[in-house]
């Protein structure tokens, strides 16, 4: 057989050859074979790093007991001391020094999220005390009458 | 590691976030865990406990960054509601993002259904997330390895390797994956990698006021969380798919998916 | 927006995070593949079985399915929401991923479509080289002499022995090309056929058929080529315009109207012979997936059935296997077979063809995840934004086009309709 023929095979070795160069540039020297094996760890091991470097917005309602000790004891022993601070008065972030204020959500959507009454009788929602958002004082937020702090029926 | 070699490399990885990482130090299981290599994360919602609130999914689209206003979502809560002729309905209105304040069940393109109280026999919610399957069928599929999973068990995705091809989003069997729409690429709930890893618990779980969502440590037989999963009747998500989901569920029943 | 938002409407329990990822790119990525596959694979029938009477169809089929070729990667690249990234898929591939063979089969494959290509056409190289350097050059002609040489690889050789072992090589080539087609065509249905998470894609046959119905494209389109390009240069041959189709730069022109008149008739009838053994073949497995789907009835058929035969079955039953496969088979069952009718038939087969991969790919994720919802495709008309141009109407038509464009100026090098006297 002709010689010439292999002609086309040198051409595919010589952009193979080049692929495997620009690979070698390309793909970062932490990428391979990770602790799962090949079909579920094969990645970048710098990037597990990189997602545990995602700042945290929401800081726990300990971190906020840390400063604010006298309302987050007394707010513990009301109905509503199972509801994290943030629930409510949005994520810490880097608080006190950014912001210095929290933004507080005092909408009445936010009271109906647990307080409008629906039927769900396999469900613990049935269990709390609710009200039919649209005959109970509507219009009117719900911290006008009642102390989210403290949202005792008695205290009222 | 060692306290001072935690807090040392903290320094080194986020100079930004140091007060706030400095600040779950202090409540520091990270030790604990770093003397037991033996990790992998688990989670357990407790599907009787859940009010639909969904105060989870607001806290996990903000700490997050998941755009408030765009219609995906790392974890959402479903109202289930069944009646006395035997029909299922289901929604799950912005993923819950809002919670549940209103008796009209989202049908989207068939409108809103409104079902009478007296006709109900059985209603409840359903927190999800992803599951973090043992041998999770996005990873499997994705042809750069940019998702994958940690030692520890939970998946994660590569957001600067992602080609966007949507392969991992078809295979995923419970639909937590999603493009996220200024990334572009794949995401989907890291389990809070960032928080529980230097000690804290996910923001999901923190934010529930009922204490329907639980992380764990299931190789940790001493963990209050893993005892309940090692003792008590719990289900997973469609296990026919053999991926092996580490989300385990209290209160589930046929009409779950 | 969210990607998918725009063109996905949700009916019923449907997850938040559930749209129509994959739109009419996707239709498209295995519909072209197909194309390349089938195209391939008429061109080496007449190569490795030596059907000797094809010879003017397959060497037309050979070079328009190398036109074809870049076009099969095109729809991927225009879906990938990180398209700068698609060379990843070949510097990190996880071969635990159907998608990750793409880069690798495809660089195979274009490697031995090129190389065949090469063997082809080594002589008609050599002799332009000795033709153009011969003449006084004006224009493109120098342009194409420098192509020449550079793609002839220096290898001038004419000799009966040299010209011996170009066939042979070619014969090789073809016989490699049609697994690796195959494969090619294949894997796109194993992408999706082995997802288990959707009921409608995951079965085995999905490969088979893919290839089956692949095959069946590509022979319909290259009967529909032939015979549109055979016109067009009859036409150009007669009024002596050649920049249709400007083989004659490259000094092919020398058939008589009435003899290319006869040699089209002669080929496109025999191709559509071919054509309707593998409608046979791709309508059977077809209807066997449904029949087993039904006679089974796992836990997904409720929805599966709900699909095929209410929501989708207009562009099933009426699109995909009335218009696209019944009608044209009758057709081409019918005695007395024109050239007319065999194109018009083939028309049908494209269009039923492209209905099956629109109802396999936007079918299989019109159904919840949970079986509990339905989601709809609503193609975008009018582009707004790149991502609508993408992954609308104006991304599938430019896709559409694209072949056409490269096919143009392929022809231009590799004249696809060169007639060579000796028997290769």
């Amino acid at each position: 057989m002709k010689k010439h023929v292999w002609r086309p095979l040198y051409v595919v070795i010589g952009l193979v050859a080049g692929i495997l160069i620009f690979r070698m540039f390309y793909v970062p020297a932490d990428f391979g074979v990770q602790d799962r094996g090949y079909t579920f760890g094969f990645h970048r091991l710098s990037n597990e790093q990189e997602w545990k470097n995602f700042p945290a917005k929401y800081k726990s309602s300990d971190y906020c007991a840390g400063c604010h000790e006298d309302n987050s004891a007394s707010i513990a022993k009301s109905d509503h001391g199972i509801i994290p601070c943030e629930d409510c008065h949005g994520p810490a972030l880097n608080h006190p020094e950014d912001p210095e204020k929290l933004t507080i959500n005092r909408s009445r959507d936010l009271c109906l999220r647990c307080h409008s009454k629906l039927f769900m009788p396999s469900s613990q929602r049935n269990d709390l005390r609710g009200i039919d958002p649209k005959t109970h004082n509507s219009g009117i937020e719900c911290a006008e009458c009642h102390n989210p702090h403290n949202p005792s029926l008695e205290n009222m | 590691m060692k306290r001072r070699d935690f807090i040392k490399s903290t320094a080194v990885f986020v100079s930004g976030a140091a007060v706030s990482t400095s600040a779950l130090v202090m409540l520091d299981p990270q030790e604990v865990l770093a003397e037991n290599p033996e990790l992998r994360w688990g989670f357990l919602v407790d599907t009787l406990k859940c009010v639909g609130c969904g105060m989870c999914v607001k806290a996990c689209k903000l700490e997050n960054d998941i755009p408030y206003d765009a219609n995906v979502t790392r974890t959402w809560v479903e109202r289930y509601v069944m009646t006395r002729d035997g029909e299922v309905f289901k929604d799950c209105p912005k993923g819950a993002r809002d919670g549940y304040t209103s008796k009209l069940i989202d049908e989207n393109a068939s409108g809103m259904k409104l079902v009478s109280d007296k006709d109900i026999t059985q209603a409840f919610f359903v927190p999800k997330l992803c599951n973090h399957c043992e041998l999770p069928a996005c990873v499997q599929v994705c042809p750069v390895g940019a998702t994958y999973g940690t030692k520890d068990g939970v998946v994660l995705i590569d957001r600067t390797w992602c080609i966007g091809c949507g392969y991992c989003i078809m295979a995923c069997p419970y639909g937590v994956r999603f493009f996220h729409p200024v990334v572009h690429t794949a995401d989907k709930c890291t389990l809070c990698y960032h928080r529980i890893s230097n000690g804290g618990n996910t923001a999901c779980a923190q934010a529930c006021p009922f204490g329907a969502r639980k992380l764990a440590n299931l190789r940790d037989h001493k963990d209050p969380v893993t005892k309940i999963i090692m003792t008590q009747r719990v289900g997973v998500l469609r296990p026919e798919y053999g991926t092996k989901p580490q989300c385990y569920y209290i209160g589930l029943n046929e009409e779950v998916r | 927006m969210v990607h998918g938002e725009v063109w996905t409407i949700k009916d019923l329990f449907v997850l938040p995070n559930e749209y129509i990822y994959w739109a009419i790119q996707i239709v498209l990525y295995p519909y072209m593949t197909g194309l390349v596959a089938g195209a391939f694979v008429l061109s080496s029938l007449y190569h490795v079985f030596a059907v000797e009477k094809l010879k003017e169809i397959a060497r037309f089929a050979l070079v328009f399915s190398f036109a074809l070729l870049p076009v099969a990667m095109m729809p991927l690249l225009l879906h990938l929401q990180q398209p700068l990234r698609g060379i990843n898929v070949m510097m990190t591939p996880h071969f635990t991923s159907a998608i990750s063979a793409f880069g690798i089969v495809f660089m195979t494959y274009g490697c031995i479509v090129a190389s065949e290509i090469w063997f082809v056409y080594r002589k008609f190289i050599v002799q332009s080289i000795h033709r153009l350097g011969n003449k006084q050059r004006k224009g493109v002609e120098g342009l194409l002499l420098m192509i020449y040489k550079v793609i002839s690889l220096g290898a001038m050789d004419l000799s009966p022995e040299a010209l011996e072992a170009d066939h042979k090589a070619t014969k090789v080539l073809a016989g490699i090309g049609i697994p690796v087609a195959c494969f090619l065509h294949g894997y796109a249905g194993f992408i999706f056929g082995s997802v288990k998470a959707n009921a409608l894609w995951m079965t085995p046959l999905m490969p088979v058929i893919f290839i089956m119905s692949a095959i069946v494209s590509g022979i319909a389109l290259c009967i529909v080529c032939y015979a549109l390009f055979m016109w067009l240069r009859r036409w150009a041959l007669a009024r002596g315009k050649n920049y249709f189709l400007p083989d004659q730069l490259a000094g092919t022109m020398n058939l008589s109207v009435e003899e290319m008149h006869e040699m089209h008739d002669y080929e496109t009838t025999l191709t559509a012979k071919y054509l309707r053994i593998f409608m046979i073949l791709a309508i059977t497995l077809e209807l066997l997936d449904i029949i087993f789907r039904g006679y089974t009835a796992v836990k997904s058929w409720d929805i599966v059935r709900e699909v095929i035969y209410e929501r989708d079955f207009v562009k099933i039953f009426v699109f995909q296997y009335g218009i696209g496969n019944a009608l044209p088979f009758v057709m081409l069952l019918l005695p007395g077979l024109t050239t007319r009718r065999a194109c018009l038939a083939s028309v049908l087969v494209l269009f039923g063809v492209f209905m099956m991969r629109w109802n396999v790919v936007i079918g299989g994720q019109s159904f919840s995840l949970t079986f509990d919802g339905f989601m709809d495709y609503v193609m975008p008309i009018i582009p707004h934004n790149l991502e609508t141009f993408k992954e609308g109407l104006g991304g599938a038509l430019l896709v559409a086009a694209t072949p056409f464009v490269i096919f143009y100026f392929l022809n231009m090098i590799f004249p696809a309709f060169y007639n060579d006297d000796e028997a290769h």
